[in-house]
């Protein structure tokens, strides 16, 4: 089964091509992730899929349904959603606000209830802070939950961003380099988290730098550089790939390991 | 604690200003008085207005004052040209602007930063022309008498009335302010002032929910300026000029971004200051425009949110 299906997704800025005709499949519940060196394409790839550029050539489907081209904030409604690599966060809200904001979808008041402050108002952000404040405790967060984010530390922000990308209750999550810039504890963290959304059904795509994090919890990794997908499988193989480790050591690189391990 | 109260409950934001409202009539010496606070609550409605567009959703206005502008003279022309109730003109007037900001927002709220600060002041400047020069319904530069307001049958007139009419509609105002900021909408828009990206990618409509701010804000305007024309009994098209589209957002920003009771603030520091300063008289702009100076050095996140961090570091 899939849930997101991409076919021969490319583009190019002003006559350079950033992602040339990569397809992926991804099933619920897998950890997809996609790696390779810095300016291969992997967040250009990201903001093709959830629609922040729009792709020259190719196709995204969701679900079986074609989103390709559709505006970010209505694919997060459609159950596509991510987080950053350079963090989005709501500086001036609190951290538990910034989590409320990823309900918005599910809240069900219009703007002359809230300009009157109906009733209504008041049920639907005593749901949406009860729903925020259980997101920052499974991320383990609650106790910053009155903070201004802006004065939170980086490692506290990655996962602020997931709590609040779950509150959207999405069927796939695009994670932009969960554990760029945290310490062992903070990734420990984060790898446990990712097992838990995935063993709530949800499709993970991972980009991350962190070689030991990837290979431990991916399903499949898809490997890019110069916007081409080099190679595609599980860890293991990806990882004695001989393409791949030029791709990363380089030509020379490849063949002074291939001399060392000889 | 009360004064904590004051700062960061809802409830405590407007018992605030209830008081004080109640305490200005007790204390003011005379008449004059009334009328300048009159003008003061008048001025914070605008600008509350003004701190949903910019405060809340961060989307900067510098032709604010082209909405006082048609919601003055809307309660102006409506009596004299259509014969219509000017409590009606005013509501009509009210609409007039909630359709004028949906029309000329839906293409200029795509800009951002300077871009939008830019097509803002345009259309200011295109309402003050027009009004200055449509003689013949407007009365061109030297503006048009406006006819008195009267409610089932009551004459609205005299400093206190006015006083009171202007306090409840800021009031009202207020309390709708307020509202928004704590709810869906409000959070929304506080989000996309943060990050747009971040918050198209929680569902935020983020080009509906700018344009919703920019016609709420275009309301309060409009209702402030026929409760301006409406109070004076005149109006000329300065009242959409430039200049108090500066006002507007200097009172905005230094009573403190996105603060009700700053704006309220903002907007007493713009209209008393140059009353009390009128005995300097030639230097009455030059220590004005110091005064605005210092404060934004030594208070630069405004004057409500400095005592707000002030009053809560004492108290805990």
């Amino acid at each position: 089964m899939t849930i997101l299906d991409v076919q021969g997704l490319g583009i190019s800025f002003g006559g350079v091509v950033a992602v040339d005709d990569v397809s992926f499949t991804v099933a619920p519940g897998e950890v997809f992730s996609i790696i390779g060196p810095n300016g291969a394409g992997k967040t250009t790839l990201f903001n093709l899929v959830t629609g922040i550029y729009h792709a020259d050539r190719g196709r995204v489907r969701l679900a079986g349904a074609d989103v390709t081209g559709v505006a970010p904030h209505l694919l997060a409604g459609r159950g596509l959603v991510r987080t950053f690599q350079n963090l989005q966060i709501f500086f001036r809200m609190s951290a538990l606000e910034n989590v409320m904001v990823g309900n918005h979808l599910a809240e069900r008041t219009s703007l002359l209830s809230d300009l009157f402050g109906f009733p209504s108002v008041a049920r639907q952000n005593r749901a949406t802070r009860r729903r925020a404040l259980d997101l920052l405790e499974r991320v383990g967060l609650a106790r910053y939950a009155d903070v201004a984010a802006g004065g939170l530390p980086y490692g506290v922000l990655k996962r602020l961003e997931i709590a609040r990308a779950l509150a959207a209750n999405p069927k796939v999550l695009l994670l932009d380099e969960p554990a760029a810039g945290c310490n062992a504890v903070e990734t420990e963290a984060i790898d446990a988290l990712i097992g838990e959304i995935t063993r709530a059904g949800i499709a993970v795509v991972l980009i991350e730098h962190d070689m030991k994090l990837v290979m431990r919890i991916s399903d499949r990794v898809l490997v890019l550089a110069q916007g081409r997908r080099l190679a595609e499988g599980q860890p293991r193989t990806v990882r004695n790939d001989p393409s791949v480790i030029a791709a990363y050591l380089g030509e020379h690189g490849a063949r002074e390991a291939d001399r060392a391990y000889g | 604690m009360m004064l904590a109260a004051a700062f960061t409950s809802r409830r405590g934001t407007l018992l605030l200003l209830v008081a004080v409202m109640l305490l200005v009539p007790l204390v003011a010496p005379s008449s004059f008085y009334l009328r300048v606070a009159a003008l003061v609550w008048i001025f914070a409605l605008a600008a509350l207005g003004l701190t949903i567009v910019m405060g809340y959703a961060g989307q900067v206005s510098l032709g604010h004052a082209g909405f006082l502008g048609i919601g003055a003279y809307a309660v102006a022309i409506g009596p004299r040209h259509l014969a219509l109730d000017p409590l009606l003109s005013l509501a009509l007037g009210a609409l007039l602007c909630g359709l004028v900001a949906y029309l000329v927002g839906k293409p200029i709220l795509k800009l951002k930063g300077y871009y939008l600060a830019i097509a803002t002041l345009g259309f200011g400047l295109i309402v003050a022309l027009v009004l200055a020069s449509e003689s013949a319904v407007t009365g061109g530069p030297d503006g048009m008498p406006v006819a008195r307001l009267s409610l089932f049958g009551w004459r609205v007139t005299g400093a206190l009335t006015w006083y009171w009419v202007t306090a409840g509609a800021l009031l009202l105002g207020a309390l709708l302010a307020l509202n928004v900021e704590a709810s869906p909408t409000g959070r929304a828009l506080r989000a996309l002032h943060d990050s747009e990206i971040a918050a198209a990618g929680a569902g935020v409509d983020v080009a509906s929910k700018k344009l919703a701010a920019f016609v709420i804000g275009a309301v309060y305007a409009g209702i402030a300026g026929a409760l301006l024309a409406l109070m004076n009994g005149l109006i000329t098209p300065e009242t959409a000029g430039f200049m108090h589209s500066i006002e507007l957002v200097a009172m905005v920003i230094i009573g403190g971004l996105g603060s009700v009771t700053g704006a309220v603030v903002g907007a007493a520091f713009l209209v008393v200051l140059p009353q009390a300063l009128t005995s300097l008289q030639e230097y009455e702009q030059a220590v004005l425009g110091l005064l605005i100076m210092v404060f934004m050095i030594f208070l630069p996140s405004g004057i409500v949110p400095t005592l707000r961090r002030l009053v809560l570091e004492r108290a805990s």
